[in-house]
C-alpha cells in the first residue's frame, strides 16, 4: 500500500525540515532574547528600535520575508552567507528568514513573561548593586523564560510548520517533496496523510516534552 | 517597654557624617513627594522614619540608594554626591543594604543562593569564600538550616530574615529597612526585630521606616517625623513619644497608639 513511496527521500526530506527548524529555533532563541531585552532596556532609542522590529516584522507574512532572502539579498544585493551552491545559499537564507520572522514571537512571549516578575525582583536585584544587564541576566530572564516554556512550544511548533514556506525559494524540506510526490503518484490523500503524520511526529513530542518542562521549572511565589 | 533599656546597649553614634541629604526634591508628576528635605546621618546612627501613609518615607529611602531619581538637591553617601546612572552608581548602591516590605527575594534561587549571589557577581569573590560568609550570616538571622529552600518554602519571617542576611552579605556602609516588618503576621514581627537590634547594637548605620513604636523607643537613635513630603520633626525618640511638637505628630501618634 506504501509502494509509492519507494524512490523518494521521505526521510531526507524531513531531515532538512528538522535543521530548518533547529537551527532558527537556536537563531530565534537567542535574536528574540536580545530584542526582548532592548524593549525592556532604559534606553529609549533601544526600546524604539525593539518596538518597531516586532510590529514591522510580525505583520508581515512569512513568504513575503522568504521570498525577498532570495529576491533581495541574494538576487539583488549578492548576499550568499557565505555559501558556494545554490542549495546551501538557499537553505541558509531560509534560516535567516525564518530566524528574522520568529524571532519578534519570542520577544514578545519573552516580554510577556519579563511582565510576570514583580518589579520587586529587579528592584533587589539593582538594590545589591547589580548593573541593568546583569539583573536581567541572572534575575529577570531567567524567572521569564521558566514562565514562557509552554508559550515558546506554541512558537516552536509554529515554526516548525513555518518552514514548509522554505519550498517558495528553492529548499528541498517535507513539503517540497510532497508537492513533487502529489504531482507524480496518483495518492493525493495517502501521501497528504504520510506527510501530516511526519510533522505530528515531529511537532507532537516537542510540545508534550516543553510542556513537562514547563511544570517542572516554573518559579514558584 | 521592657526594652527600654536597650537604648543604652546601643553605642553612641561614631563620628563623622554618613549620609547627608540637602535640598532634596522629588515630584511624581504634581505630586511634590519630597520637599526641601535636609538630613544628615551619622555613622553608627539609628534613625527611625515614621508618618502617615503617603508621606514620602518609601520615597526617600529609595532616593538614598537611587532606586528613584530626584529632581533636586544633593544625596552624598560617605562623602560622594551620587553618581548618575551606570556601574558607578551600581557600586554605590551595593554599599546601601535595603530591606523592603515585601522581601523581593530572588525567586528562583535558593536561600543560599540568594546570599553569595551579589558578593561572588558585585564584590568578585570566590564563591567558596561567599559561601561560607554567607551560611555565617544565615546563621546570625538564625535561618542557617534553610539554606536550601526556596523562598517560597520559608515563613514570611524567615524570609525577612535572609533578605537582611542578602543586604548584610555586600557589607554595607549602611542599611535602609522599609515596612519590614508591614507585611508579616503578628507572631513574625518580633524575629525581625531581634534580629535589627542585634544591628544595631552592633553598630550598623540604620535608616529604618516602621510604624513599630517600641523598636523605635529601643533602638532609635533619632526619630525624624515624615508627612506630606516633608520633615515636620527631628528629635529623640523619649522626646517625640512623650511630647511631640507639632499637631500633625500628635495626630498620628494618637491614631497609632490606639491600636
Ligand atoms: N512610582 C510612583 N509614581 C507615582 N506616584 C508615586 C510613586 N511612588 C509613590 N508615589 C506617591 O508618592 C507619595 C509618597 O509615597 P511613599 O513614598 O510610598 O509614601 P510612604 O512610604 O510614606 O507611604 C504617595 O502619594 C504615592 O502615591
Ligand atoms: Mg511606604
Amino acid at each position: 500500500m506504501f509502494d509509492f513511496l519507494e524512490g523518494y527521500d521521505l526521510l531526507g526530506a524531513f531531515w532538512t525540515t528538522v535543521r530548518l527548524t533547529v537551527l532558527s529555533a537556536v537563531g530565534a532563541l537567542i535574536w528574540g532574547t536580545v530584542l526582548a531585552a532592548m524593549r525592556v532596556s532604559p534606553v529609549p532609542l533601544m526600546r524604539g528600535f525593539g518596538t518597531t522590529y516586532v510590529n514591522v516584522v510580525r505583520n508581515i507574512p512569512l513568504t513575503v520575508i522568504i521570498v525577498f532572502t532570495s529576491l533581495g539579498l541574494f538576487q539583488t544585493l549578492g548576499v550568499t552567507l557565505g555559501a558556494r551552491d545554490f542549495t546551501t545559499i538557499n537553505f541558509r537564507l531560509a534560516v535567516l528568514g525564518l530566524t528574522v520572522y520568529t524571532a519578534a514571537f519570542v520577544c514578545e512571549a519573552l516580554r510577556s513573561g519579563i511582565n510576570t516578575v514583580p518589579v520587586g525582583q529587579m528592584e533587589a536585584a539593582r538594590a545589591i548593586g547589580l548593573t541593568f544587564p546583569q539583573a536581567l541576566g541572572y534575575i529577570v530572564l531567567p524567572q521569564a523564560f521558566r514562565s514562557v516554556v509552554a508559550p515558546l512550544a506554541n512558537v516552536l511548533i509554529a515554526l516548525t510548520k513555518n518552514t514548509t514556506v522554505a519550498a517558495a525559494i528553492g529548499v528541498a524540506e517535507a513539503a517540497a517533496l510532497m508537492r513533487v510526490m502529489i504531482e507524480n503518484e496518483a495518492q493525493l490523500i495517502l501521501i497528504s496523510a504520510v506527510f501530516a503524520f511526519g510533522f505530528i511526529c515531529l511537532t507532537l513530542p516537542a510540545g508534550l516534552f516543553l510542556g513537562w518542562v514547563s511544570k517542572k521549572v516554573s518559579v514558584k511565589r | 517597654m521592657s526594652d527600654a533599656a536597650a537604648t543604652k546597649e546601643n553605642p553612641a553614634p561614631g563620628t563623622g557624617d554618613l549620609v547627608v541629604l540637602r535640598k532634596v526634591n522629588k515630584h511624581f508628576g504634581d505630586l511634590h513627594v519630597l520637599q526641601d528635605i535636609d538630613l544628615t546621618i551619622a555613622r553608627g546612627e539609628v534613625v527611625v522614619v515614621v508618618g502617615p501613609s503617603g508621606g514620602g518615607k518609601s520615597t526617600l529611602c529609595r532616593a538614598i540608594n537611587r532606586l528613584e531619581t530626584i529632581d533636586s538637591g544633593e544625596i552624598a553617601i560617605d562623602g560622594k554626591p551620587l553618581p548618575a546612572e551606570g556601574r558607578e552608581l551600581a557600586a554605590l548602591r551595593a554599599d546601601v543594604g535595603m530591606v523592603f516590605q515585601s522581601f523581593n527575594l530572588f525567586a528562583h534561587k535558593t536561600v543560599l543562593a540568594n546570599v553569595m549571589l551579589g558578593q561572588v557577581k558585585v564584590r568578585k569573590k570566590k564563591k567558596d569564600v561567599a559561601e561560607a560568609r554567607a551560611r555565617q550570616l544565615l546563621d546570625r538571622v538564625g535561618v542557617a538550616s534553610q539554606a536550601d529552600k526556596y523562598p517560597a518554602q520559608l515563613s514570611g519571617g524567615q524570609q525577612q530574615r535572609v533578605a537582611i542576611a542578602r543586604a548584610l552579605a555586600m557589607d554595607p556602609k549602611i542599611m535602609l529597612f522599609d515596612e519590614p516588618t508591614s507585611a508579616l503576621d503578628p507572631e513574625m514581627i518580633n524575629e525581625v526585630l531581634e534580629v535589627m537590634r542585634q544591628l544595631a547594637r552592633d553598630g550598623m548605620t540604620m535608616v529604618v521606616v516602621t510604624h513599630e513604636m517600641g523598636f523605635a523607643r529601643s533602638a532609635a537613635n533619632r526619630v525624624v517625623f515624615m508627612a506630606d513630603g516633608r520633615i515636620m520633626e527631628e528629635t529623640t525618640p523619649d522626646q517625640f513619644f512623650s511630647s511631640p511638637r507639632s499637631a500633625r505628630a500628635k495626630d498620628f501618634l494618637s491614631k497609632i497608639l490606639h491600636h
